[in-house]
């Protein structure tokens, strides 16, 4: 139940994009087309999910049993990421050349994604479990793929729509996902934890 | 402390060398042999990723190339010289370039301030698109031409277009890429593909009957149908009040220029090539003297052929069908000057 509710927590209330603003780079640049994107979250949610299971590994067998977790977390933390990040590139380039186009700079820019390294601080911070922590990474990855499928879905829609000259493209996508932003402060109401 | 820092140096070291190991094995488990000509091609092309070809940038159509997708002189920007570099490099045979001649945007028409005159002042945004929602199309007389505040020029990636002081847009046939962007952008449609070098342009867009085009244009397209009864080659039709040339057909001898009592179609007449014989090359068959359209070859079978240099017009038709190559067309008047003084 306490990890349903985490789960639930971390998509909705506390989603990465929308309420810690983490992770707004691939937000903003990968959300024209929702296939992309969902392929986006979901390459997004593999590495959140392996890299909050690695970081708590890590963390709890090698860097605070030698007292070492405040002054090696990041660079350990990024060191992680950035080797699953490699991992998922070469698997795509390889299983989807297609997917692997299309997301282009921005599958290697989830090595520096904030929301990743934010997560297995905030894991680490927090005190999660292993399971803990591998609920709350997929759950970042599942509320990331929400955002962005979402954000997406809303700019396909509005290609088609009379945006005003001023307002058309980035103008535009930063009033969405500031409305966005606003209307998942309501799920706030969800759950009192 | 001494023993933290080795710690902590040995303990990021193995984890290092741990996920080192890893993606060394993933590396050689999801290897993605790519095919080398891919690079090859794409190192050649512009890169300038205009997506003329119909592809999304040089490296798709550099793998579409290569994939046998679309045809090697596809790319418009390189052009006949880019398309003989593909074929080499996947080893077919360069056809010459003929099949990739390069296109460029022209701008078809003459009507400047002076020839076509405005219906009314307009003082509103400079711009043709904005402009011609006006009344009447615009403030132009006429509604098919040229208004002249430069939307193309805007969207010229290479800026090859000028606004004339008269009030044309004048394209650089140098410069000009073939990206279509000023085609698609220009609110008259009055821009149009036209291959590289050709010369001869009927300079109206115009598809009202004569008598309304006289009335509003000294240079508009009227429908006379002289240029149709001068071209030797059935190369230009009147459809729709409109004489066009068929590019494949045109020779640029230039007749219709001179036949057009609009000026509408223009060729530079005094620059029109001419035909010369090569004497050492010259079997002296006649073949030439009896293909001319013009009759501007004279001679007799085992007599020196002789190009009346007054009446050949450059079509060229003698240049193809002599067996020898023993015909050379040379560009222009001025270098014709220059070889006779030559010879003298």
């Amino acid at each position: 139940m306490e990890l349903l509710l985490l789960f639930i927590s971390t998509v909705l209330i506390n989603n990465f994009v929308l309420s810690r603003f983490l992770g707004i780079c691939p937000f903003l640049g990968v959300s024209k087309k929702l296939e992309v994107a969902f392929s986006m979250g979901l390459a997004a949610t593999f590495v959140m999910t392996l890299s909050a299971i690695a970081t708590w590994l890590i963390q709890h067998y090698i860097l605070m049993p030698f007292g070492m977790e405040r002054f090696l977390q990041y660079v350990a933390f990024i060191l992680v990421i950035a080797s699953l990040v490699q991992f998922v590139e070469m698997f795509l380039k390889k299983n989807s050349p297609a997917l692997y186009q299309s997301l282009g700079i921005f599958l290697p820019l989830i090595t520096t994604n904030c929301a990743i390294l934010g997560l297995a601080l905030l894991s680490a911070l927090n005190g999660y479990g292993l399971v803990t922590s591998t609920v709350f990474g997929f759950g970042a990855g599942v509320g990331f793929t929400l955002a962005i499928s979402a954000m997406a879905g809303l700019r396909e829609a509005m290609e088609f729509g009379d945006v005003p000259v001023p307002f058309k493209g980035v103008p535009i996508t930063l009033i969405t996902a500031a409305i966005m932003s606003m209307a998942f402060l309501g799920f706030s109401g969800l759950i009192a934890m | 402390m001494d023993n933290t820092v080795l710690i902590a140096v040995v303990s990021m070291g193995a984890i290092g060398v741990f996920f080192a190991a890893f993606l060394a094995f993933a590396s050689t488990k999801f290897a993605v042999e790519e095919d080398p000509r891919v690079e090859a091609v794409q190192s050649i092309l512009p890169g300038a990723n205009c997506g003329a070809c119909g592809q999304a940038g040089c490296s798709n159509f550099a793998a579409a190339v290569v994939a046998g997708e679309v045809p090697v002189y596809g790319c418009p920007v390189g052009g006949s010289e880019t398309g003989d570099k593909i074929a080499e490099i996947l080893g077919m045979e360069g056809s010459g370039g003929s099949g990739g001649k390069k296109a460029v945007a022209k701008v078809m028409c003459n009507g400047d301030d002076e020839k076509c005159k405005n219906k009314y002042r307009y003082i509103g945004v400079q711009d043709c698109v904005a402009a011609s929602r006006m009344a009447g199309g615009g403030p132009k007389a006429c509604e098919y031409g040229c208004l002249g505040l430069g939307t193309c020029v805007g969207v010229c990636p290479v800026d090859a277009i000028t606004i004339s002081e008269d009030g044309l847009a004048v394209i650089d046939e140098e410069k000009c890429i073939g990206c279509e962007k000023c085609v698609a952008a220009c609110p008259k449609n009055v821009i149009r593909m036209v291959p590289y070098g050709q010369q001869v342009h009927v300079m109206c867009n115009n598809p009202e009957p004569g008598k309304i085009v006289r009335k509003k244009c000294e240079v508009g397209c009227i429908a006379c149908k002289k240029c149709e009864k001068a071209c030797k080659f059935d190369a230009i039709h009147v459809e729709g009040n409109l004489a066009k040339i068929d590019y494949e057909k045109c020779t640029e001898c230039m007749e219709c220029v001179k036949a057009c009592p609009t000026y509408t179609i223009v060729g530079d007449l005094e620059n029109r090539k001419i035909a010369r014989i090569l004497e050492d090359k010259c079997i002296k068959c006649t073949i030439c003297k009896k293909n001319c359209p013009f009759e501007a070859i004279e001679g007799e079978v085992k007599q020196p052929h002789r190009v009346l240099e007054d009446i050949c017009v450059g079509c060229g038709v003698c240049y193809e069908k002599c067996p020898k190559d023993a015909i050379e067309m040379i560009g222009s008047k001025v270098e014709k000057n220059k070889n006779s003084k030559e010879a003298v």
